[in-house]
């Protein structure tokens, strides 16, 4: 059976495709629906849902659009989770395949190294890096890169570790082809399924982080983004529920369609594996 | 290996990660935009330059970096933390006066959530397939892609504001003065839904976990013999599989430690927690860096132990496991 046919054989995995691809239509067609910038009032303050056609989620203690608010809050986080997963899979795949393919020393100091990463309270981290680094959308994707690579590197490894004994790779060194071309044309496409799910599932936990941090009041000052709405509204909890609901729900629906996407990934590209976790 | 080398060896990596950790935290000051010696004063004196001078040459920033680094870790070990030039107060002071809260907190909270996820994941697996399991999959499903805060947050809505059954905010009612039980029973009431929410998110990671182990666990060898003998379901549950199959969630669940404290933060900053998550949050809107790090090291420190002791009461727990390095 192909991958398509598998993974369509999933429903819970087609869901969460149907609802992603809501998401990033929203997302790209954020600046047509809503000409004017989310940080400006534009309506009554506190208006609730449904109070004005004008506003069907209502708006915040300053007039603005909370509906207006997810669609550019959609950009923040698929950027952020997209991003950062990116740069986290680079570090965890390059440190992963040379503490795997070298072995010894190398793999020894490496993984000391990752553990190490692995050890320490990541979130707190990401918080600590954010705040001495300033909140920018280029120090948050880093922060969030660099508390999240290390189960990459891990997995990668043990991939490369058993790979690399392999009949192929030992016909590719045999013929004199160099490491990093072994590593990067025989080694690496045999290993790519598994690195596609724990990434699916990674852009999720990145999004969770980055909403966060915004709640924290570590976001970009200069991007709407769903956990700052909901930091924003905190205290206007009892007064204007809807201000901290709607964000909530959106992070809650993205994130929940990206863990199906990635469990339907693992499904059809493991197939051998398929009920064991389902 | 011998108990007390597996000991000593353990003891030596914690060591070393805490050791890490200051480095890091010595690295960051470093990096930080800015001068070192602004940073370490929490930007306090922006103006002043005779103050930042001041600190320059407390802070000994104008020796070579080796040396401050040594003089940085010499101050650590002896439990200076540096010193909080917003509240005036040494930074160990801070963090130990709080740090009760937010263990009390996070212990409530890591007990909830592994005794729930592995009940659940054991009436999921025991009922594999039936409408129970799928409840309870969906549930896991939803709390695993919620964000903690806004599960805190949801939860005064509904609890406190609608509901008015549990309090949202503080440890104890101010100015209660209660005393002995009275004082107990109090702060239980306010843990609850601190506790609860924190410990939804992991309960979901250990109700998948939980499930997915017994399911692997039934499959074994050793199960069909004992179902073949003719033991009861419920005790193969119970004895034969069970006692299998959690030991990789208790692994992962002491791995997750770190992530249960980082939790804390936002959990503390949505009911104003008197903890250490709560500090760090006060920390960051008043930029005061020595606290933030202070924090940070913490919190790594208090993981690093709680992984230590795992790795002890695992020997006790399993004798097969021949820990290595």
């Amino acid at each position: 059976m192909s991958f398509f046919r598998r993974y369509a054989q999933n429903v819970g995995a087609l869901v969460g495709l149907a609802i992603l691809v809501v998401v990033i239509i929203v997302a790209a067609a954020a600046p047509i629906l809503y000409p004017v910038s989310p940080w400006q009032g534009i309506g009554d303050p506190l208006l609730g849902p449904f109070e004005d056609s004008a506003f069907p989620l209502g708006t915040d203690m300053l007039g603005r659009d909370i509906a207006a608010g997810l669609a550019y809050g959609a950009r923040v986080s698929l950027l952020i989770g997209v991003i950062s997963t990116a740069v986290a899979v680079l570090i965890g795949v390059s440190l992963g395949a040379v503490a795997g393919y070298y072995g010894g020393r190398v793999d020894d100091l490496l993984m000391r190294f990752t553990e190490f990463f692995q050890t320490i309270p990541a979130f707190a981290m990401a918080v600590v890096l954010v705040a001495i680094f300033s909140p920018t959308i280029t120090s948050i994707t880093l922060a969030i890169a660099v508390v999240s690579w290390p189960p990459v590197a891990r997995l990668v490894r043990g991939e490369f570790l058993s790979l690399r004994s392999r009949e192929f790779v030992q016909a590719a060194i045999v013929i004199g082809q160099t490491g990093p071309r072994i590593m990067l044309t025989q080694i690496l496409p045999n290993a790519i399924s598994p690195i596609i799910v724990t990434a699916s599932l990674m852009v999720a936990t990145a999004i969770l982080t980055e909403s966060s941090l915004s709640f924290l009041g570590l976001g970009d000052r200069n991007m709407m983004s769903w956990g700052f709405m909901i930091g924003a509204a905190r205290t206007m909890l009892r007064e204007a529920w809807w201000l901290s609901v709607f964000p909530g729900v959106a992070i809650l629906v993205t994130v929940l369609a990206i863990n199906l996407i990635g469990e339907g990934l693992n499904d059809a590209m493991n197939p051998h594996l398929r009920g064991r976790k389902g | 290996m011998k108990t007390l080398e597996f000991l000593i060896q353990r003891l030596a990596k914690a060591v070393m990660v805490v050791i890490g950790v200051v480095i890091l935290n010595f690295l960051l000051i470093q990096l930080a935009p800015g001068d070192p010696a602004a940073v370490l004063a929490g930007e306090a004196g922006a103006g002043d330059e005779q103050f930042i001078a001041q600190l320059r040459a407390q802070f000994g920033l104008d020796q070579p970096l080796y040396v401050q680094l040594l003089s940085y870790l010499k101050n650590v070990i002896a439990g200076d933390l540096g010193f909080s030039y917003r509240n005036h107060v040494p930074v160990a002071d801070l963090i130990l006066e709080r740090l009760p809260a937010t263990l009390l907190l996070t212990g409530s909270a890591f007990v909830f959530s592994l005794v729930l996820g592995i009940t659940l994941g054991v009436i999921a697996a025991r009922r594999r397939g039936s409408i129970g399991d799928s409840v309870i999959m969906t549930g896991a499903l939803v709390f695993y892609a919620t964000p903690l805060f806004w599960v805190a947050l949801m939860a005064v809505l509904v609890f406190s504001i609608h509901l008015d059954w549990l309090p949202p905010f503080d440890m104890e009612t101010v100015g209660a003065g209660y005393t002995g039980w009275a004082r107990v029973l109090d702060i239980a009431h306010h843990l609850i839904l601190p506790a609860v929410t924190l410990g939804l998110f992991f309960t979901a990671v250990y109700t998948r976990l939980t499930r997915a182990s017994m399911l692997e666990v039934m499959n074994l060898d050793f199960v069909k013999t004992a179902r073949a003998k003719g033991v009861p379901r419920g005790r193969i549950i119970r004895r034969h599989v069970l006692r299998n199959a959690v030991l990789p969630v208790f692994t992962f669940a002491s791995v997750q430690a770190g992530q249960l404290v980082g939790g804390a933060v936002l959990t503390e900053t949505v009911f104003a927690w008197p903890g250490i998550g709560r500090l760090m949050f006060d920390a960051l809107l008043q930029r005061d860096y020595p606290v933030l790090l202070g924090v940070f090291l913490v919190t790594a420190t208090v993981v690093v132990a709680i992984n230590l002791v795992t790795d002890l009461l695992y020997r006790i727990v399993d004798p097969r496991i021949e820990a290595t390095g």
